[in-house]
């Protein structure tokens, strides 16, 4: 819950223009993407609740777009864009990450990932670094070997002897 | 008696007791920290709990969400920031307390009253319960699906200001909803060809996204901070003592905050508005409320705390989440076929009762810890905020992937996460997302099956509840027409 701001803030126009795009691109393919027979109750349609669902969106954003035109921030849109743009470095990062596991195996790939983000943050004191690399171990350690979660053994894990092998894909 | 002992057993667990410990420490924890709160970590760690019992892994969520606030006083009054969102109120009077010396004292009365809160909502549950398992058998599908409609219609008016977006997000919620095979006649929805969204979009990927994703993004985006505080000494009891002098206030608020957190999308930041507004009222001194009021700190945190319990309500009786927290501890009762709604209260009341006890012993619990462990979570509440980022960034990748080993998953959550990220920074609300989706997805099925019992529109209403649910609505959109109407004239003739 909060109040209505004065102004809008920057990059609020442009997010909701383009959330309303969208949504009346949805709209437009309502017929090819959901069944809609000419028997049946219109309840029953299975294209009647992602109608409900589109014709909202399209109709709120379209509301507010008009309602708001005049608060809409007059600079920093820019700025605003390039921030939203940043978020894409550590999608980048989280997605390697998530290729790098069932390569290197989960402790592997969480302890380098724990370390190299942290030193992309700009940590660089040992202390910090050593940080980083035991919470990715007890992260591993936590979830994997304690709660048991589903994560793959990684493929890396094949080259090693037999028992430890078991041991590491159990438990690593 | 017999109900009581059977709920005892259900506890009476080794593996009970330690998710009560992890879920209640953990949650105090994690709410002691600015920037993580309670929303992520439940999003992180419920892929995990589907493994458990349910009983065990709703113990530890519930023991989180439940803990959660009592933790995030802890730098609202010393550090002048909150720990989770709830806690902003805090800050008002605790922190002028703080700085006049008394942060020791301030603390002490937030523990006492949240424990209030907290045990009096339990309370007035368990006195609730013979009424609620009386009533929850007439709601059939035409009363759930207006109790969700009412819910969908409440936690979009509940954000002020900000109405048409909410509006359209919680839309959104409903639509991401429908993607995939349709329940009914198996058609695909909004697939564009593709397979891979034939199963639909999982609500826990959307909720890792939305919260845990988006959250690390925030703090990874954003300037390095690292609250400085210093240490406490003395013993934290005398708020308790304190506390009784103010049991009105007390009282007041933490009703406030169990008829709030009752009502679907309403919550806590409702009940600690209106219990403030209603204690400054009846305050001797209202002029001290925002420089350091006990009573002001008093009505914030009984308010809620009184919340998560009394939010258990809709959730157990009808199977309605009024907010997120309770919307995702949902899918947990769903993995293991337990069904949350009237069959709940008329088949399974001692696991109803169960999870009552276990929100009263959490309590204990809790306040058992902070008067322990204070300075040592001072400690913790100065861990860098980047290096929190990447922690959240990691344990997202668990709760994700942990879930069926897709990639895709990953993929879609970290576009939530970019969509999570981008509501944040502009202050738009993300929680209409998620009760759009689990509100969506139930009013579909019941909106069908009731229609097929009924020939005109006027028979949707024509039993008490049903008609008494429409009535709310009118009520609800009525009200909201007319303060919009008196809003519009007072800026008129300003």
């Amino acid at each position: 819950m909060s109040a209505e701001p004065k102004r809008a803030k920057p990059g609020e126009f442009l997010f909701v223009g383009l959330f309303f795009a969208i949504s009346v691109l949805l709209l437009t393919q309502i017929g090819d993407q959901a069944k809609f027979s000419a028997k049946g109750k219109l309840f029953a349609q299975p294209a009647f609740w992602p109608g409900v669902g589109v014709i909202g969106m399209v109709l709120f954003t379209g509301l507010h777009l008009l309602t708001h035109m005049r608060q809409q921030a007059k600079n920093g849109t820019g700025a605003e864009v390039v921030i939203w743009l940043r978020a894409f470095e550590f999608v980048g990062w989280f997605m390697v990450y998530v290729v790098l596991v069932p390569r290197l195996g989960y402790l592997p790939s969480t302890v380098l990932f724990t370390s190299l983000l942290a030193l992309r943050m700009g940590y660089r004191s040992p202390a910090m670094l050593g940080w980083a690399a035991a919470s990715g171990v007890a992260i591993v350690v936590i979830f994997k070997t304690l709660l048991g979660v589903k994560i793959p053994g990684g493929a890396l894990y094949e080259y090693l002897p037999d028992g430890l092998r078991n041991f590491m894909i159990l438990n690593f | 008696m017999d109900l009581l002992l059977s709920s005892f057993d259900i506890l009476a667990r080794w593996d009970v007791l330690i998710a009560l410990v992890v879920g209640s420490v953990g949650g105090v924890i994690i709410g002691a920290i600015p920037g993580v709160g309670a929303a992520v970590a439940i999003a992180i760690l419920l892929p995990a709990t589907f493994s458990l019992d349910p009983i065990v892994g709703l113990t530890a969520l519930l023991g989180i969400y439940g803990s959660s606030m009592y933790g995030g006083a802890i730098p609202a009054v010393l550090v002048n920031t909150p720990g989770t969102a709830v806690n902003a109120l805090t800050t008002y009077d605790g922190y002028p307390m703080t700085q006049r010396g008394e942060g020791r004292r301030a603390l002490s009365l937030a523990y006492s009253a949240s424990f209030f809160g907290g045990v009096f909502a339990v309370v007035c549950l368990i006195f609730l319960s013979p009424m609620l398992a009386a009533i929850a058998p007439h709601f059939g599908s035409r009363e759930i699906f207006l109790a969700s409609l009412l819910g969908i219609i409440l936690v979009v008016l509940a954000h002020r200001g900000q109405i048409l977006i909410a509006g359209a997000l919680a839309c959104f919620g409903i639509w991401l909803n429908t993607i995939g095979l349709e329940p009914i006649q198996y058609s695909k929805r909004y697939t564009f060809g593709q397979s891979w969204l034939s199963g639909g979009v999982d609500l826990i990927v959307v909720v890792l996204g939305l919260f845990a994703i988006s959250q690390a993004i925030v703090l990874l985006v954003d300037k390095n901070r690292a609250p400085r505080t210093g240490t406490l000494s003395g013993d934290l009891f005398q708020g308790f003592k304190e506390l009784f002098r103010y049991k009105k206030v007390a009282s007041v608020s933490a009703s406030f905050g169990v008829l709030m957190g009752m009502i679907p999308g309403v919550g806590e930041f409702t009940a600690q508005f209106m219990s403030y507004t209603a204690a400054r009222r009846g305050s001797k001194t209202p002029e001290l409320f925002g420089n350091g009021a006990p009573e002001g700190l008093i009505a914030s945190e009984a308010s809620n705390n009184a919340v998560p319990a009394a939010a258990m309500i809709p959730l157990l009786a009808l199977g309605i989440p009024g907010e997120a927290l309770t919307a995702m501890m949902l899918s947990v009762f769903y993995v293991h076929n337990v069904v949350p709604g009237p069959q709940l209260f008329q088949n399974q009341m001692d696991f109803v009762v169960a999870l009552y006890i276990a929100l009263l012993v959490l309590n204990v619990m809790v306040v058992a810890f902070l008067l322990c462990s204070t300075n040592l979570l001072l400690k913790i509440i100065q861990i860098p905020t980047r290096f929190l980022g990447v922690i959240i960034l990691t344990l997202s990748f668990v709760g994700v992937y942990s879930l069926r080993n897709s990639t895709i998953d990953c993929a879609i959550a970290a576009g939530f996460g970019v969509f999570g990220f981008m509501l944040k920074r502009l202050n738009l609300p993300i929680v209409p997302i998620i009760l759009g989706m689990v509100l969506g997805g139930i009013m579909e099925a019941k909106l069908r099956t009731s229609m097929m019992r009924v020939k005109s529109p006027l028979d949707m209403i024509d039993r008490p509840i049903a008609f008494i649910l429409f009535l709310l609505i009118l009520v609800v959109l009525g009200s909201h027409v007319w303060r919009m109407w008196r809003d519009r004239n007072t800026t008129e003739n300003q």
